[in-house]
Protein backbone atom coordinates (compact mmCIF):
# COMPACT_ATOMS: atom_id res chain seq x y z
CA UNK A 1 0.00 0.00 0.00
CA UNK A 2 1.30 3.45 -0.85
CA UNK A 3 0.07 7.02 -0.68
CA UNK A 4 0.40 9.22 -3.74
CA UNK A 5 -0.80 12.63 -4.76
CA UNK A 6 -3.66 12.47 -7.25
CA UNK A 7 -5.73 15.46 -8.27
CA UNK A 8 -4.00 17.55 -5.64
CA UNK A 9 -4.73 15.30 -2.67
CA UNK A 10 -3.16 12.33 -0.91
CA UNK A 11 -4.79 9.07 -1.95
CA UNK A 12 -4.01 5.48 -0.98
CA UNK A 13 -3.35 3.07 -3.84
CA UNK A 14 -2.58 -0.64 -3.97
CA UNK A 15 0.47 -2.11 -5.71
CA UNK A 16 -1.31 -2.11 -9.07
CA UNK A 17 -2.13 1.59 -8.65
CA UNK A 18 -5.87 1.20 -7.96
CA UNK A 19 -7.27 3.67 -5.45
CA UNK A 20 -8.49 1.99 -2.29
CA UNK A 21 -11.42 4.18 -1.33
CA UNK A 22 -13.89 4.90 -4.16
CA UNK A 23 -15.14 7.92 -2.19
CA UNK A 24 -11.82 9.66 -2.78
CA UNK A 25 -12.54 9.73 -6.50
CA UNK A 26 -13.29 12.87 -8.48
CA UNK A 27 -12.53 13.97 -12.03
CA UNK A 28 -9.19 15.50 -11.06
CA UNK A 29 -8.13 12.23 -9.50
CA UNK A 30 -9.27 10.52 -12.70
CA UNK A 31 -7.15 12.82 -14.83
CA UNK A 32 -4.03 11.92 -12.87
CA UNK A 33 -4.86 8.21 -12.91
CA UNK A 34 -5.33 8.39 -16.67
CA UNK A 35 -1.73 9.57 -17.07
CA UNK A 36 -0.48 6.44 -15.32
CA UNK A 37 -2.32 4.30 -17.85
CA UNK A 38 -0.98 5.82 -21.04
CA UNK A 39 -4.07 7.92 -21.78
CA UNK A 40 -2.93 11.12 -23.47
CA UNK A 41 -6.12 13.04 -23.20
CA UNK A 42 -9.50 12.30 -21.66
CA UNK A 43 -12.03 12.87 -24.46
CA UNK A 44 -15.81 12.76 -24.38
CA UNK A 45 -15.98 8.98 -24.86
CA UNK A 46 -13.34 8.44 -22.19
CA UNK A 47 -15.52 10.25 -19.69
CA UNK A 48 -18.64 8.46 -20.90
CA UNK A 49 -17.01 5.09 -20.20
CA UNK A 50 -15.49 6.18 -16.90
CA UNK A 51 -18.80 7.51 -15.59
CA UNK A 52 -20.60 4.41 -16.80
CA UNK A 53 -18.15 2.19 -14.91
CA UNK A 54 -18.37 4.27 -11.77
CA UNK A 55 -22.16 4.42 -11.79
CA UNK A 56 -22.38 0.69 -12.41
CA UNK A 57 -19.99 0.01 -9.58
CA UNK A 58 -21.78 2.27 -7.14
CA UNK A 59 -25.08 0.60 -8.02
CA UNK A 60 -24.05 -3.05 -8.12
CA UNK A 61 -20.81 -3.19 -6.17
CA UNK A 62 -18.93 -4.92 -9.02
CA UNK A 63 -17.54 -4.04 -12.42
CA UNK A 64 -19.75 -4.98 -15.40
CA UNK A 65 -18.81 -7.83 -17.71
CA UNK A 66 -16.89 -6.58 -20.72
CA UNK A 67 -19.53 -7.57 -23.24
CA UNK A 68 -22.16 -5.60 -21.39
CA UNK A 69 -19.84 -2.62 -21.15
CA UNK A 70 -19.30 -2.55 -24.91
CA UNK A 71 -22.94 -3.13 -25.74
CA UNK A 72 -24.40 -0.54 -23.41
CA UNK A 73 -22.00 2.16 -24.53
CA UNK A 74 -21.97 1.23 -28.19
CA UNK A 75 -18.18 0.81 -28.14
CA UNK A 76 -16.26 -1.96 -29.87
CA UNK A 77 -13.64 -3.72 -27.79
CA UNK A 78 -11.02 -2.38 -30.17
CA UNK A 79 -12.16 1.16 -29.52
CA UNK A 80 -12.02 0.63 -25.77
CA UNK A 81 -8.37 -0.43 -26.15
CA UNK A 82 -7.70 2.57 -28.35
CA UNK A 83 -8.99 4.84 -25.61
CA UNK A 84 -7.42 2.91 -22.74
CA UNK A 85 -4.38 1.06 -24.12
CA UNK A 86 -3.92 -0.97 -20.95
CA UNK A 87 -7.43 -2.34 -21.39
CA UNK A 88 -10.83 -1.96 -19.74
CA UNK A 89 -9.91 -3.75 -16.52
CA UNK A 90 -6.50 -2.32 -15.80
CA UNK A 91 -7.02 1.03 -17.53
CA UNK A 92 -10.64 2.16 -17.59
CA UNK A 93 -11.62 0.70 -14.20
CA UNK A 94 -8.58 2.23 -12.56
CA UNK A 95 -9.33 5.67 -13.97
CA UNK A 96 -12.95 5.29 -12.85
CA UNK A 97 -11.72 4.75 -9.33
CA UNK A 98 -12.96 1.21 -8.95
CA UNK A 99 -11.10 -1.13 -6.65
CA UNK A 100 -9.12 -3.79 -8.48
CA UNK A 101 -11.58 -5.94 -10.47
CA UNK A 102 -11.44 -9.65 -9.74
CA UNK A 103 -12.09 -11.53 -12.90
CA UNK A 104 -14.88 -9.38 -14.36
CA UNK A 105 -14.25 -6.87 -17.15
CA UNK B 1 18.51 -9.65 3.21
CA UNK B 2 21.28 -12.12 3.80
CA UNK B 3 21.01 -15.58 2.38
CA UNK B 4 18.83 -17.60 4.65
CA UNK B 5 19.27 -21.26 5.58
CA UNK B 6 16.75 -23.44 3.84
CA UNK B 7 16.91 -26.86 5.51
CA UNK B 8 13.47 -27.97 4.34
CA UNK B 9 14.20 -27.11 0.73
CA UNK B 10 17.54 -28.95 1.05
CA UNK B 11 15.51 -32.09 1.68
CA UNK B 12 14.10 -31.79 -1.82
CA UNK B 13 17.57 -32.18 -3.29
CA UNK B 14 17.78 -35.72 -1.97
CA UNK B 15 16.56 -38.71 -3.88
CA UNK B 16 16.94 -39.72 -7.49
CA UNK B 17 14.57 -37.22 -9.05
CA UNK B 18 15.28 -33.88 -10.69
CA UNK B 19 14.38 -31.05 -8.37
CA UNK B 20 13.28 -27.48 -9.01
CA UNK B 21 15.21 -26.54 -5.88
CA UNK B 22 18.44 -27.58 -7.54
CA UNK B 23 17.69 -25.22 -10.42
CA UNK B 24 16.87 -22.38 -8.04
CA UNK B 25 20.09 -22.90 -6.06
CA UNK B 26 22.05 -22.63 -9.31
CA UNK B 27 20.82 -19.10 -9.99
CA UNK B 28 20.49 -17.68 -6.48
CA UNK B 29 24.06 -16.38 -6.35
CA UNK B 30 23.50 -14.07 -9.28
CA UNK B 31 19.82 -13.32 -8.75
CA UNK B 32 18.74 -11.76 -5.43
CA UNK B 33 15.17 -12.31 -6.58
CA UNK B 34 15.70 -16.05 -6.56
CA UNK B 35 17.40 -15.88 -3.18
CA UNK B 36 14.32 -14.22 -1.73
CA UNK B 37 12.10 -16.65 -3.56
CA UNK B 38 13.85 -19.53 -1.80
CA UNK B 39 13.61 -17.74 1.53
CA UNK B 40 9.90 -17.12 1.13
CA UNK B 41 9.29 -20.69 0.06
CA UNK B 42 11.11 -22.02 3.12
CA UNK B 43 8.89 -19.76 5.24
CA UNK B 44 5.86 -21.18 3.49
CA UNK B 45 6.98 -24.74 4.19
CA UNK B 46 7.57 -23.92 7.85
CA UNK B 47 4.31 -22.08 8.34
CA UNK B 48 2.34 -24.23 5.91
CA UNK B 49 0.91 -21.18 4.26
CA UNK B 50 1.42 -19.59 0.86
CA UNK B 51 2.82 -16.09 0.73
CA UNK B 52 1.63 -14.95 -2.67
CA UNK B 53 -1.24 -12.51 -2.58
CA UNK B 54 -4.23 -13.44 -4.65
CA UNK B 55 -4.52 -11.72 -8.01
CA UNK B 56 -2.96 -8.63 -9.41
CA UNK B 57 -3.66 -6.70 -12.56
CA UNK B 58 -0.60 -5.93 -14.58
CA UNK B 59 0.01 -6.14 -18.28
CA UNK B 60 1.49 -4.58 -21.35
CA UNK B 61 -0.07 -1.84 -23.42
CA UNK B 62 -2.72 -2.97 -25.87
CA UNK B 63 -3.20 -6.38 -24.27
CA UNK B 64 -5.56 -7.51 -21.54
CA UNK B 65 -3.88 -10.87 -21.00
CA UNK B 66 -0.53 -12.61 -21.07
CA UNK B 67 0.83 -11.47 -17.72
CA UNK B 68 -0.17 -12.91 -14.37
CA UNK B 69 0.39 -10.46 -11.56
CA UNK B 70 1.97 -11.83 -8.42
CA UNK B 71 2.97 -10.05 -5.23
CA UNK B 72 4.51 -11.30 -2.03
CA UNK B 73 2.77 -10.60 1.25
CA UNK B 74 6.18 -10.61 2.96
CA UNK B 75 7.54 -7.65 1.05
CA UNK B 76 9.48 -6.23 3.99
CA UNK B 77 11.27 -9.48 4.66
CA UNK B 78 11.76 -10.41 0.99
CA UNK B 79 11.83 -7.15 -0.97
CA UNK B 80 13.24 -8.78 -4.09
CA UNK B 81 10.08 -10.80 -4.62
CA UNK B 82 7.75 -7.91 -3.81
CA UNK B 83 6.82 -8.32 -7.49
CA UNK B 84 7.13 -11.72 -9.09
CA UNK B 85 4.95 -11.60 -12.19
CA UNK B 86 4.65 -14.43 -14.67
CA UNK B 87 4.69 -13.85 -18.42
CA UNK B 88 3.16 -16.34 -20.82
CA UNK B 89 4.78 -16.48 -24.24
CA UNK B 90 3.04 -18.02 -27.24
CA UNK B 91 5.01 -21.14 -28.17
CA UNK B 92 5.69 -22.10 -31.78
CA UNK B 93 3.30 -24.78 -33.09
CA UNK B 94 4.28 -28.17 -31.62
CA UNK B 95 7.17 -26.57 -29.72
CA UNK B 96 9.77 -26.50 -32.46
CA UNK B 97 12.67 -24.23 -31.61
CA UNK B 98 16.19 -23.74 -32.80
CA UNK B 99 18.75 -23.80 -30.01
CA UNK B 100 19.71 -20.33 -31.12
CA UNK B 101 16.28 -18.89 -30.41
CA UNK B 102 16.09 -20.67 -27.06
CA UNK B 103 19.36 -19.01 -26.08
CA UNK B 104 17.96 -15.64 -27.11
CA UNK B 105 14.85 -16.14 -25.00
CA UNK B 106 16.99 -17.23 -22.07
CA UNK B 107 19.14 -14.11 -22.49
CA UNK B 108 16.09 -11.85 -22.61
CA UNK B 109 14.77 -13.37 -19.43
CA UNK B 110 18.14 -13.30 -17.71
CA UNK B 111 18.25 -9.59 -18.38
CA UNK B 112 14.64 -8.66 -17.61
CA UNK B 113 13.46 -11.28 -15.13
CA UNK B 114 14.51 -14.00 -12.73
CA UNK B 115 15.99 -16.18 -15.45
CA UNK B 116 13.63 -18.97 -14.37
CA UNK B 117 11.36 -20.56 -16.93
CA UNK B 118 8.86 -23.35 -17.11
CA UNK B 119 8.96 -25.07 -20.48
CA UNK B 120 6.06 -25.44 -20.90
CA UNK B 121 2.89 -24.61 -18.99
CA UNK B 122 -0.10 -26.91 -19.32
CA UNK B 123 -1.79 -24.61 -21.82
CA UNK B 124 1.30 -24.87 -23.97
CA UNK B 125 2.94 -21.47 -23.51
CA UNK B 126 6.49 -20.86 -22.48
CA UNK B 127 6.18 -19.60 -18.94
CA UNK B 128 8.66 -16.96 -17.84
CA UNK B 129 8.60 -16.84 -14.05
CA UNK B 130 9.21 -13.75 -11.99
CA UNK B 131 9.73 -10.16 -12.95
CA UNK B 132 8.76 -6.69 -11.80
CA UNK B 133 6.09 -4.40 -13.19
CA UNK B 134 8.73 -2.06 -14.67
CA UNK B 135 10.27 -4.86 -16.70
CA UNK B 136 7.05 -6.05 -18.37
CA UNK B 137 6.98 -3.64 -21.26
CA UNK B 138 10.75 -3.92 -22.06
CA UNK B 139 10.49 -7.73 -21.97
CA UNK B 140 7.51 -7.65 -24.28
CA UNK B 141 9.42 -5.43 -26.72
CA UNK B 142 12.52 -7.63 -26.60
CA UNK B 143 10.45 -10.76 -27.23
CA UNK B 144 8.59 -9.09 -30.09
CA UNK B 145 11.91 -8.25 -31.72
CA UNK B 146 12.69 -11.96 -31.84
CA UNK B 147 9.27 -12.71 -33.30
CA UNK B 148 7.54 -13.85 -30.13
CA UNK B 149 4.22 -12.70 -28.77
CA UNK B 150 2.53 -13.08 -25.41
CA UNK B 151 0.05 -15.89 -24.89
CA UNK B 152 -3.37 -15.75 -23.30
CA UNK B 153 -4.43 -15.44 -19.67
CA UNK B 154 -7.69 -14.58 -17.98
CA UNK B 155 -11.02 -14.68 -19.79
CA UNK B 156 -9.56 -14.91 -23.28
CA UNK B 157 -8.87 -17.44 -25.95
CA UNK B 158 -5.90 -19.23 -24.45
CA UNK B 159 -2.88 -19.91 -26.59
CA UNK B 160 -3.87 -22.65 -29.07
CA UNK B 161 -1.65 -25.73 -28.99
CA UNK B 162 -1.20 -28.84 -31.08
CA UNK B 163 0.52 -32.21 -31.22
CA UNK B 164 3.64 -32.67 -33.32
CA UNK B 165 1.42 -33.95 -36.14
CA UNK B 166 2.78 -34.53 -39.62
CA UNK B 167 6.09 -32.90 -38.68
CA UNK B 168 7.16 -36.16 -37.09
CA UNK B 169 4.22 -38.49 -36.85
CA UNK B 170 2.92 -40.76 -39.60
CA UNK B 171 -0.52 -41.06 -37.99
CA UNK B 172 -1.46 -37.42 -38.37
CA UNK B 173 -4.75 -37.20 -40.24
CA UNK B 174 -4.39 -33.47 -40.85
CA UNK B 175 -1.77 -30.76 -40.54
CA UNK B 176 -2.11 -29.85 -36.87
CA UNK B 177 0.73 -27.32 -36.97
CA UNK B 178 -0.80 -25.38 -39.82
CA UNK B 179 -4.28 -25.31 -38.33
CA UNK B 180 -2.94 -24.29 -34.92
CA UNK B 181 -0.94 -21.49 -36.53
CA UNK B 182 -3.88 -20.35 -38.67
CA UNK B 183 -6.22 -20.27 -35.68
CA UNK B 184 -3.67 -18.32 -33.66
CA UNK B 185 -3.47 -15.72 -36.41
CA UNK B 186 -7.20 -15.64 -37.04
CA UNK B 187 -8.09 -15.05 -33.41
CA UNK B 188 -5.45 -12.56 -32.27
CA UNK B 189 -8.08 -10.23 -30.85
CA UNK B 190 -9.74 -12.94 -28.82
CA UNK B 191 -6.33 -14.10 -27.59
CA UNK B 192 -5.13 -10.77 -26.27
CA UNK B 193 -8.25 -8.85 -25.30
CA UNK B 194 -10.62 -10.53 -22.86
CA UNK B 195 -14.16 -10.58 -24.21
CA UNK B 196 -15.42 -13.97 -23.01
CA UNK B 197 -17.23 -15.01 -19.83
CA UNK B 198 -14.23 -17.20 -19.05
CA UNK B 199 -11.31 -18.93 -20.77
CA UNK B 200 -11.62 -20.84 -24.05
CA UNK B 201 -9.07 -23.32 -25.34
CA UNK B 202 -8.43 -24.90 -28.72
CA UNK B 203 -6.27 -27.99 -28.93
CA UNK B 204 -5.34 -29.86 -32.07
CA UNK B 205 -4.49 -33.56 -32.16
CA UNK B 206 -3.62 -35.29 -35.39
CA UNK B 207 -5.25 -38.61 -34.58
CA UNK B 208 -7.36 -40.25 -31.87
CA UNK B 209 -4.25 -40.94 -29.77
CA UNK B 210 -4.81 -37.31 -28.83
CA UNK B 211 -1.31 -36.57 -27.59
CA UNK B 212 -2.27 -33.09 -26.35
CA UNK B 213 -5.20 -34.59 -24.40
CA UNK B 214 -7.53 -32.20 -26.15
CA UNK B 215 -10.60 -34.25 -25.34
CA UNK B 216 -10.12 -33.55 -21.65
CA UNK B 217 -8.39 -30.21 -21.61
CA UNK B 218 -9.78 -27.96 -24.30
CA UNK B 219 -13.14 -26.32 -24.83
CA UNK B 220 -12.90 -27.10 -28.52
CA UNK B 221 -10.97 -30.17 -29.40
CA UNK B 222 -10.03 -30.96 -33.00
CA UNK B 223 -9.01 -34.58 -33.37
CA UNK B 224 -7.82 -36.17 -36.59
CA UNK B 225 -9.72 -39.17 -37.89
CA UNK B 226 -10.49 -41.04 -41.10
CA UNK B 227 -13.66 -42.04 -42.91
CA UNK B 228 -12.65 -45.04 -44.98
CA UNK B 229 -10.94 -48.31 -44.08
CA UNK B 230 -7.86 -48.91 -41.96
CA UNK B 231 -4.96 -49.60 -44.34
CA UNK B 232 -3.52 -53.06 -43.92
CA UNK B 233 -0.24 -54.37 -45.23
CA UNK B 234 -0.70 -58.15 -44.89
CA UNK B 235 2.97 -58.87 -45.62
CA UNK B 236 3.94 -56.70 -42.66
CA UNK B 237 1.33 -58.50 -40.54
CA UNK B 238 3.11 -61.75 -41.39
CA UNK B 239 6.42 -60.18 -40.38
CA UNK B 240 5.02 -59.31 -36.95
CA UNK B 241 3.78 -62.89 -36.55
CA UNK B 242 7.14 -64.25 -37.60
CA UNK B 243 8.88 -61.99 -35.11
CA UNK B 244 6.83 -63.62 -32.36
CA UNK B 245 3.96 -61.22 -31.79
CA UNK B 246 0.82 -62.89 -30.45
CA UNK B 247 -1.51 -61.05 -32.79
CA UNK B 248 -4.64 -62.73 -31.48
CA UNK B 249 -3.94 -61.85 -27.83
CA UNK B 250 -2.24 -58.51 -28.23
CA UNK B 251 -4.30 -56.97 -30.98
CA UNK B 252 -7.49 -58.81 -31.95
CA UNK B 253 -8.72 -59.66 -28.45
CA UNK B 254 -8.12 -56.14 -27.18
CA UNK B 255 -10.01 -54.38 -29.96
CA UNK B 256 -12.78 -52.64 -27.96
CA UNK B 257 -15.44 -53.12 -30.59
CA UNK B 258 -14.39 -56.70 -31.40
CA UNK B 259 -14.35 -55.91 -35.08
CA UNK B 260 -11.08 -57.61 -36.04
CA UNK B 261 -10.27 -61.13 -37.18
CA UNK B 262 -6.99 -62.93 -37.63
CA UNK B 263 -6.83 -66.32 -39.30
CA UNK B 264 -3.11 -66.91 -38.95
CA UNK B 265 -2.59 -65.49 -42.43
CA UNK B 266 -3.95 -61.97 -42.45
CA UNK B 267 -6.00 -59.44 -40.53
CA UNK B 268 -9.53 -58.48 -41.45
CA UNK B 269 -11.30 -55.42 -40.04
CA UNK B 270 -15.03 -54.80 -40.07
CA UNK B 271 -14.44 -51.08 -40.52
CA UNK B 272 -18.07 -50.20 -40.03
CA UNK B 273 -17.76 -51.27 -36.39
CA UNK B 274 -14.33 -49.76 -35.75
CA UNK B 275 -14.42 -46.96 -33.15
CA UNK B 276 -11.03 -45.56 -34.21
CA UNK B 277 -9.42 -46.22 -30.85
CA UNK B 278 -5.98 -46.56 -32.50
CA UNK B 279 -5.04 -49.62 -30.45
CA UNK B 280 -4.29 -51.97 -33.34
CA UNK B 281 -2.44 -49.26 -35.25
CA UNK B 282 -0.34 -48.37 -32.21
CA UNK B 283 0.68 -51.98 -31.70
CA UNK B 284 1.42 -52.77 -35.36
CA UNK B 285 2.56 -49.47 -36.86
CA UNK B 286 4.30 -51.16 -39.77
CA UNK B 287 1.24 -53.16 -40.78
CA UNK B 288 -1.70 -50.90 -40.03
CA UNK B 289 -2.39 -47.24 -40.69
CA UNK B 290 -5.34 -44.85 -40.58
CA UNK B 291 -7.40 -44.74 -43.77
CA UNK B 292 -6.76 -42.42 -46.69
CA UNK B 293 -9.84 -40.25 -46.46
CA UNK B 294 -8.67 -38.11 -43.59
CA UNK B 295 -10.04 -35.16 -41.68
CA UNK B 296 -11.05 -34.36 -38.13
CA UNK B 297 -13.81 -34.61 -35.58
CA UNK B 298 -14.74 -31.43 -33.72
CA UNK B 299 -15.63 -31.85 -30.07
CA UNK B 300 -16.81 -29.29 -27.57
CA UNK B 301 -17.07 -28.70 -23.88
CA UNK B 302 -14.18 -30.28 -21.97
CA UNK B 303 -12.53 -28.70 -18.98
CA UNK B 304 -10.31 -29.56 -16.05
CA UNK B 305 -11.89 -29.66 -12.59
CA UNK B 306 -11.14 -26.16 -11.32
CA UNK B 307 -14.79 -25.34 -10.75
CA UNK B 308 -17.70 -27.79 -10.80
CA UNK B 309 -15.74 -30.95 -11.69
CA UNK B 310 -14.13 -32.19 -14.88
CA UNK B 311 -15.95 -32.58 -18.18
CA UNK B 312 -15.02 -34.53 -21.29
CA UNK B 313 -15.84 -33.12 -24.69
CA UNK B 314 -18.78 -34.29 -26.78
CA UNK B 315 -18.85 -34.64 -30.53
CA UNK B 316 -20.11 -31.56 -32.32
CA UNK B 317 -19.10 -32.17 -35.93
CA UNK B 318 -18.43 -35.85 -36.70
CA UNK B 319 -16.21 -35.21 -39.71
CA UNK B 320 -14.70 -32.20 -41.38
CA UNK B 321 -12.35 -32.14 -44.33
CA UNK B 322 -9.71 -29.64 -43.27
CA UNK B 323 -8.26 -29.44 -46.75
CA UNK B 324 -11.50 -27.95 -48.01
CA UNK B 325 -11.42 -24.17 -47.43
CA UNK B 326 -15.23 -24.01 -47.45
CA UNK B 327 -15.48 -26.49 -44.61
CA UNK B 328 -12.86 -24.59 -42.63
CA UNK B 329 -14.82 -21.39 -43.27
CA UNK B 330 -17.95 -23.11 -41.94
CA UNK B 331 -16.03 -24.11 -38.85
CA UNK B 332 -15.03 -20.51 -38.17
CA UNK B 333 -18.64 -19.47 -38.60
CA UNK B 334 -19.72 -22.14 -36.14
CA UNK B 335 -17.11 -20.94 -33.65
CA UNK B 336 -18.47 -17.40 -34.04
CA UNK B 337 -21.98 -18.63 -33.28
CA UNK B 338 -20.77 -20.57 -30.25
CA UNK B 339 -18.95 -17.53 -28.85
CA UNK B 340 -21.99 -15.30 -29.46
CA UNK B 341 -24.31 -17.62 -27.60
CA UNK B 342 -21.82 -18.08 -24.78
CA UNK B 343 -21.20 -14.33 -24.58
CA UNK B 344 -24.93 -13.62 -24.39
CA UNK B 345 -25.96 -16.37 -22.01
CA UNK B 346 -22.83 -17.50 -20.18
CA UNK B 347 -22.48 -16.47 -16.57
CA UNK B 348 -19.30 -14.92 -15.35
CA UNK B 349 -16.67 -17.71 -15.13
CA UNK B 350 -18.85 -20.31 -16.81
CA UNK B 351 -17.07 -22.53 -19.33
CA UNK B 352 -18.84 -23.46 -22.54
CA UNK B 353 -19.26 -27.08 -21.39
CA UNK B 354 -21.00 -25.93 -18.23
CA UNK B 355 -23.29 -23.65 -20.21
CA UNK B 356 -24.28 -26.59 -22.43
CA UNK B 357 -25.04 -28.65 -19.34
CA UNK B 358 -27.14 -25.84 -17.93
CA UNK B 359 -29.25 -25.08 -21.01
CA UNK B 360 -29.24 -28.58 -22.52
CA UNK B 361 -27.61 -29.79 -25.72
CA UNK B 362 -30.74 -29.41 -27.86
CA UNK B 363 -31.22 -25.74 -26.93
CA UNK B 364 -27.54 -25.15 -27.54
CA UNK B 365 -27.53 -26.80 -30.97
CA UNK B 366 -30.56 -24.84 -32.02
CA UNK B 367 -28.94 -21.60 -30.88
CA UNK B 368 -25.74 -22.19 -32.82
CA UNK B 369 -27.63 -23.44 -35.87
CA UNK B 370 -26.33 -26.99 -35.99
CA UNK B 371 -28.48 -29.99 -36.89
CA UNK B 372 -28.27 -32.84 -34.37
CA UNK B 373 -26.54 -35.91 -35.74
CA UNK B 374 -26.50 -39.49 -34.47
CA UNK B 375 -22.71 -39.35 -34.00
CA UNK B 376 -23.20 -36.83 -31.22
CA UNK B 377 -24.47 -39.47 -28.83
CA UNK B 378 -22.62 -42.49 -27.55
CA UNK B 379 -25.67 -44.74 -27.17
CA UNK B 380 -29.39 -44.57 -27.94
CA UNK B 381 -31.54 -43.45 -25.09
CA UNK B 382 -33.24 -46.25 -23.14
CA UNK B 383 -35.67 -44.07 -21.23
CA UNK B 384 -38.79 -43.71 -23.42
CA UNK B 385 -40.27 -40.74 -21.56
CA UNK B 386 -39.34 -37.89 -23.85
CA UNK B 387 -41.27 -34.71 -24.39
CA UNK B 388 -41.39 -34.15 -28.10
CA UNK B 389 -41.67 -30.57 -29.11
CA UNK B 390 -45.07 -29.31 -30.13
CA UNK B 391 -44.38 -28.61 -33.78
CA UNK B 392 -43.08 -32.14 -34.21
CA UNK B 393 -46.33 -33.47 -32.75
CA UNK B 394 -48.29 -31.40 -35.18
CA UNK B 395 -46.28 -32.63 -38.10
CA UNK B 396 -47.00 -36.18 -37.12
CA UNK B 397 -50.72 -35.52 -36.83
CA UNK B 398 -50.89 -34.04 -40.30
S1 LIG C 1 -2.03 -37.23 -31.63
FE1 LIG C 1 -1.72 -38.77 -33.22
S2 LIG C 1 -0.85 -37.58 -34.91
FE2 LIG C 1 -0.57 -36.34 -33.08
S3 LIG C 1 1.46 -36.89 -32.34
FE3 LIG C 1 -0.02 -38.17 -31.27
S4 LIG C 1 -0.07 -40.05 -32.43
FE4 LIG C 1 0.84 -38.51 -33.76
S1 LIG D 1 -8.77 -48.89 -34.24
FE1 LIG D 1 -9.49 -49.83 -32.36
S2 LIG D 1 -11.65 -50.28 -32.78
FE2 LIG D 1 -10.67 -49.94 -34.76
S3 LIG D 1 -10.03 -51.95 -35.43
FE3 LIG D 1 -8.29 -51.09 -34.37
S4 LIG D 1 -8.48 -51.82 -32.27
FE4 LIG D 1 -10.47 -52.14 -33.25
Amino acid sequence: MATVTLGGKDVEIDEDGFIQDPNEWNEDVALDLAKTEGVEEMGEDHWKLVHYLRDYYLKFGIAPMIRKLCKENGFSLKYVYEMFPSGPAKGACKVAGLPKPTGCV
Amino acid sequence: MAKRDTPMLDELLKGPYPSFVKELYKVQERKPMVQDLLGQLEDSYEERIGHWKHGGIVGVMGYGGGVIGRYSDLQDKYPNVAHFHTMRVNQPAAWFYTSDILRKIADIWEKHGSGLTNMHGSTGDMVLLGTTTDELEPTFQALAKEGFDLGGSGSVLRTPSCCVGPARCEWACYDTLKLCYDFTQEYQDELHRPFFPYKFKFKFSGCPNDCVASIARSDMSIIGTWKDDIQIDQAAVAEYAKAGMDIQADVIDICPSKCMKYDGEGIEVDNHECVHCMHCINVMPKALAPGKERGATILLGAKAPIMDGALLASVLVPFIDLNDPDEVEDLHELIGNIWDFWGEHGKNRERIGELIQRVGMSTFLEAIGLEPEPEMISAPRDNPYIFFKEEEDEEEEE
